[in-house]
């Protein structure tokens, strides 16, 4: 069983008397736990199961606009002890910095309501190899598919956040997840693709013929491929990839990017950067949403931000520190974007793939190749050449490149957004981007 | 060395007895118990922004039977806790029976020191470093518009319980220091980052005031990229430059010829063994055992002494890179590179140092022969489809080549190639092998291990390069 609330609020008072004592002005302290059990499958039979079970601390405490922290996962009073006397010790002979505090106290997340995001359902191994043979047995239906692994993990976490300004509070959260690789082969080459999905509570997961057999189809689909030659071309970004695009947008607009002045957004706020028809919607609200949540990582209330109002850029993710730093107040951003989405377009999918005669259809994409601070974008990737709305044949070992400035303003969005994951996008396509290939 | 057995009511005899009846009927597994100590701290903007400590302390237990492993960690090391975990396994295997392998090769062979970086140097001097790089940088050029500089610095003690009562430890230091900084000219912004870490003391690595060196670095990286130009898009000829590049070969060549995507038969090369992968001349090698080097292991996660394993000679795929369970499944032996990245993880075939050793040629020869073409000298992180054998990786330092010349710089581009295809289009090897400066960190399966590559200047014939000029 996670541990409850009471075992975790007096692991956090416990610290925070024991920084206050030692003579901090200030202190934060987040207390853990978290329990996770996986099951995973290999062709069909049992391959490793895993179960883990983790407590994490941490503390910072401030002397003034002095601060340090320290982390762990053992939470024996002694070691804790030590560890707060060493953290302690640091902050005195750290230099000042004028923006270190607390969250602003009428920033204090005051009530917070149910979002539903804990199921305490048991899924017990046993189940959980049950539904991973059925899904196995789907995947490796097709005598192409040479290979099948899966997964199932359940979690369950709670967790206490407090300061010394008299916030302390947390809530219990669970996840399923369950995954699938398949491998298929025909005579010209070797191919892997995937489907997953994750929930906060288990009735909403996907059934496993189902999951089993789009794993399936969408790696049979990717076999012999053929590479293309260097062109300007259209193309079209699968939901899996189109949803990265809003996490590099997420990135350039957080206010430590925009502080620090890396980043190709900075100064645009009010400014047009996506197309007129774009808007970009964070929501922290959403029912058993998989970003949800009731405060930030400081405590500090998080409503909805619209980030993008048709085209134009509204707002950033503002925590407390880098939010001094540019003189604005936290929106309760500090760890990141909840549910993070672009608001559905107006074209259906079919009528995006039919645009233009001839487009590129990107369903993944590998390497590093985001450039926050110029906006420069480099990947490799593989996916189908589209003709007349069609997929052709499967397209492989190139690169797709850009500059997310001009990227943003061409998007066009279909008009299939699912609420699946804590970043969701519709199909999107960009016209005039440079493939290299042959 | 860490004494796991004074923390709890939890003592050795109890731990030997518990591993012993855990593992009797099982084909192999072990108790992994591991303290770390780590820092980090981290100058940016001008100021001191972090300075953590961090302590982590818990176990891993594994069990094995035939092809299924169970495994249970927890960061509670107690008798409740570890009988427990204990009993987790059997359920998984109860219905597999195995037979415990005893043997486990012994070396007295030690690659670094049992140090602990971060007592050895103050967290006064430690900043003291900081603010010189800072200001150093800051007044170096008008230009510069933004430094970040941190140390990194780690501790490990493990300990590996087998069946039987056989213990065996290793203590890892491990540190890093970095240096950012990004330049701004005619409202053009470029990074530029360079770092340097290993198995040894800061002060091994910073003495003769060699974070100027860093940072020199650092900055003459951002500098070229200010005067970059768009990369070409197409394929074309590639000359690498020695040493970080070798990621080329970690990701193009290493992730492939790990054991465990052979014995699953899911990776590019599982049917190529002693077959010509490779131009002749290209020989490259994974090496645990090159002393106080990031990649360095005295002993890997299963107690197996680390080695030097040959994975390709002259051209040849001689062997692939086995832990002890992959190792078992394919009637081999382990090559010492079974590793985790802490015990809340199962155990896992990786690289250590991987190297392609020096040929005779030239890097001079190498651009003279080239018409058209970019000489990368510098890369960002890289990744590979195991499968298809696709592998990118993402230039931060790269020329162009025209008719023997070096021009312009280019922006970062990604290159992409086809692993089991890419060995066979080097057509020049140099003789100028040269290590990494020892800040690799390789992810596989959501674990991060540090990890060394090295190799001489090298000429690709033919690669994809992912620039935006036509």
């Amino acid at each position: 069983m996670v541990k409850d609330q009471e075992f975790l609020k007096s692991k956090a008072s416990y610290c925070l008397d024991l920084a206050k004592k030692m003579g901090a002005t200030d202190a934060s302290v987040t207390v853990g736990h978290s329990i996770s059990e996986t099951v995973n499958f290999r062709n069909k039979s049992l391959e490793a199961s895993d179960r883990s079970d983790g407590l994490a601390l941490s503390i910072e405490t401030y002397l003034g606009k002095r601060r340090s922290s320290i982390s762990s996962s053992n939470l024996l009073d002694e070691n804790i002890k030590t560890l707060i006397e060493k953290c302690f010790e640091t902050t005195k002979i750290t230099p000042e910095d004028e923006f270190n505090s607390l969250p602003d106290k009428n920033l204090l997340a005051k009530q917070i309501s149910s979002l539903n995001l804990y199921d305490e359902t048991r899924f017990e191994n046993d189940k959980k190899i049950k539904y991973l043979k059925d899904l196995e047995e789907s995947a490796s239906s097709n005598n192409q598919i040479i290979n099948t692994e899966s997964s199932f993990t359940e979690n369950k976490s709670n967790f206490i956040l407090a300061n010394s300004d008299g916030f302390c509070d947390g809530y219990k959260t669970s996840s399923f997840t369950t995954s699938c690789v398949t491998v298929a082969k025909d005579e010209n080459s070797m191919e892997r693709d995937y489907e997953f999905s994750s929930k906060r509570h288990l009735s909403d997961i996907k059934q496993a013929i189902d999951l089993g057999n789009k794993a399936a189809k969408q790696t049979i689909r990717k076999l012999s491929p053929k590479k293309i030659g260097s062109e300007k071309i259209s193309i079209i970004f699968d939901k899996r990839i189109s949803k990265g695009m809003l996490s590099v947008f997420a990135s350039a607009i957080s206010a430590s990017a925009i502080a620090r002045g890396t980043s190709f957004l900075k100064d645009k706020i009010g400014e047009q950067v996506f197309a007129d028809s774009i808007n970009v919607i964070d929501k922290p609200d959403i029912i058993k949403g998989m970003g949800s949540q009731n405060f930030d990582a400081e405590g500090v209330n998080s409503n909805t931000l619209q980030l993008i109002e048709n085209g134009i850029l509204k707002n950033y993710l503002v925590d407390t520190y880098n939010g001094k730093k540019l003189n604005l107040q936290s929106n309760g951003r500090s760890g990141g974007t909840t549910n993070l989405y672009f608001e559905k377009g107006n074209i259906s999918h079919e009528d995006l793939m039919k645009k233009n005669s001839r487009s590129l259809y990107i369903t993944e994409t590998i390497g590093h190749g985001s450039n926050v601070v110029t906006g420069d974008y480099s990947v490799g990737a593989t996916g189908f050449l589209v003709e007349d709305g069609e997929f052709k044949y499967p397209v492989n070992e190139i690169t797709i490149a850009g500059n997310f400035k001009d990227m943003f303003k061409n998007i066009i969005l279909a008009n299939d957004l699912e609420f699946e994951y804590s970043v969701n996008s519709p199909t999107m396509m960009i016209e005039g981007m440079t493939v290299a290939g042959k | 060395m860490s004494n796991f057995f004074n923390k709890s009511d939890l003592t050795r005899q109890d731990a030997d007895k518990i591993v012993s009846e855990t593992l009797n009927n099982c084909d192999d597994g072990e108790l992994y118990l591991e303290e770390s100590k780590s820092e980090s701290i981290v100058l940016d903007d001008n100021k001191i922004k972090s300075s953590n400590y961090s302590s982590d302390l818990g176990f891993g237990f594994r069990a094995i039977s035939n092809e299924v492993v169970a495994y249970s960690y927890s960061n509670e090391i107690s008798k409740d806790s570890l009988k427990n975990s204990s009993e987790n396994l059997k359920s998984t295997l109860k219905s597999i029976k195995g037979t415990y392998n005893h043997e486990i090769p012994k070396s007295n062979k030690k690659f670094y020191e049992d140090i602990n970086p971060i007592e050895q140097k103050s967290l006064d001097s430690k900043l003291e470093v900081l603010n010189k790089v800072n200001d150093f940088l800051r007044k170096k050029d008008g230009s510069v518009k933004q430094v970040t500089a941190s140390f990194a610095g780690e501790q490990k003690s493990i300990e590996i319980i087998r069946s039987g009562g056989e213990v065996l430890t290793d203590v890892r230091p491990l540190i890093r220091f970095n240096v950012s900084v990004m330049l701004e000219k005619n409202g053009r912004k470029e990074t530029g980052v360079y770092g340097i870490g290993g198995r040894q003391s800061y002060d091994d690595y910073l003495k003769n005031d060699n974070w100027k060196n860093v940072c020199e670095e650092a900055f003459r990286i951002a500098s070229v990229n200010l005067e970059s130009k768009p990369a070409p898009a197409g394929e074309m000829k590639v000359v690498l430059g020695p040493g970080w590049p070798a990621i080329l070969i970690h990701e193009a060549i290493g992730h492939g010829l790990e054991g465990d995507f052979n014995r699953k038969k899911t990776s590019a090369f599982h049917d190529l063994m002693g077959q010509k992968v490779a131009s002749e001349g290209v020989t490259i090698v994974d090496d645990g055992t090159i002393d106080n080097r990031r990649g360095s292991l005295t002993i890997d996660d299963e107690g197996t002494p680390t080695e030097r394993t040959v994975l390709i000679e002259n051209g040849i795929l001689k062997n692939f890179m086995q832990d002890r369970h992959n190792a078992r499944l394919m009637k081999t032996r382990s090559t010492g590179s079974g590793r985790r990245e802490n015990y809340r993880h199962i155990v896992l075939p990786r690289m250590r140092n991987t190297m392609m050793l020096s040929g005779n040629q030239t890097q001079d020869e190498m651009i003279k022969s080239v018409d058209k073409g970019i000489f990368a000298v510098s890369f960002g992180g890289g990744q590979v489809d195991i499968t298809s054998g696709k592998f990118v990786f993402n230039c931060t330092e790269a020329y162009e080549i025209n008719n023997g010349k070096i021009g312009s710089p280019i922006k970062g581009a990604t290159l992409i190639g086809d692993g089991p295809s890419i060995l066979k289009e080097v057509s020049m090897v140099g003789n100028d092998m040269m290590l990494d400066p020892g800040i690799g960190t390789c992810g596989k399966a959501g674990q991060g291990v540090p990890v060394g590559v090295a190799q001489p200047s090298i000429l690709i014939d033919k690669m994809t390069v992912g620039g935006t000029k036509l």
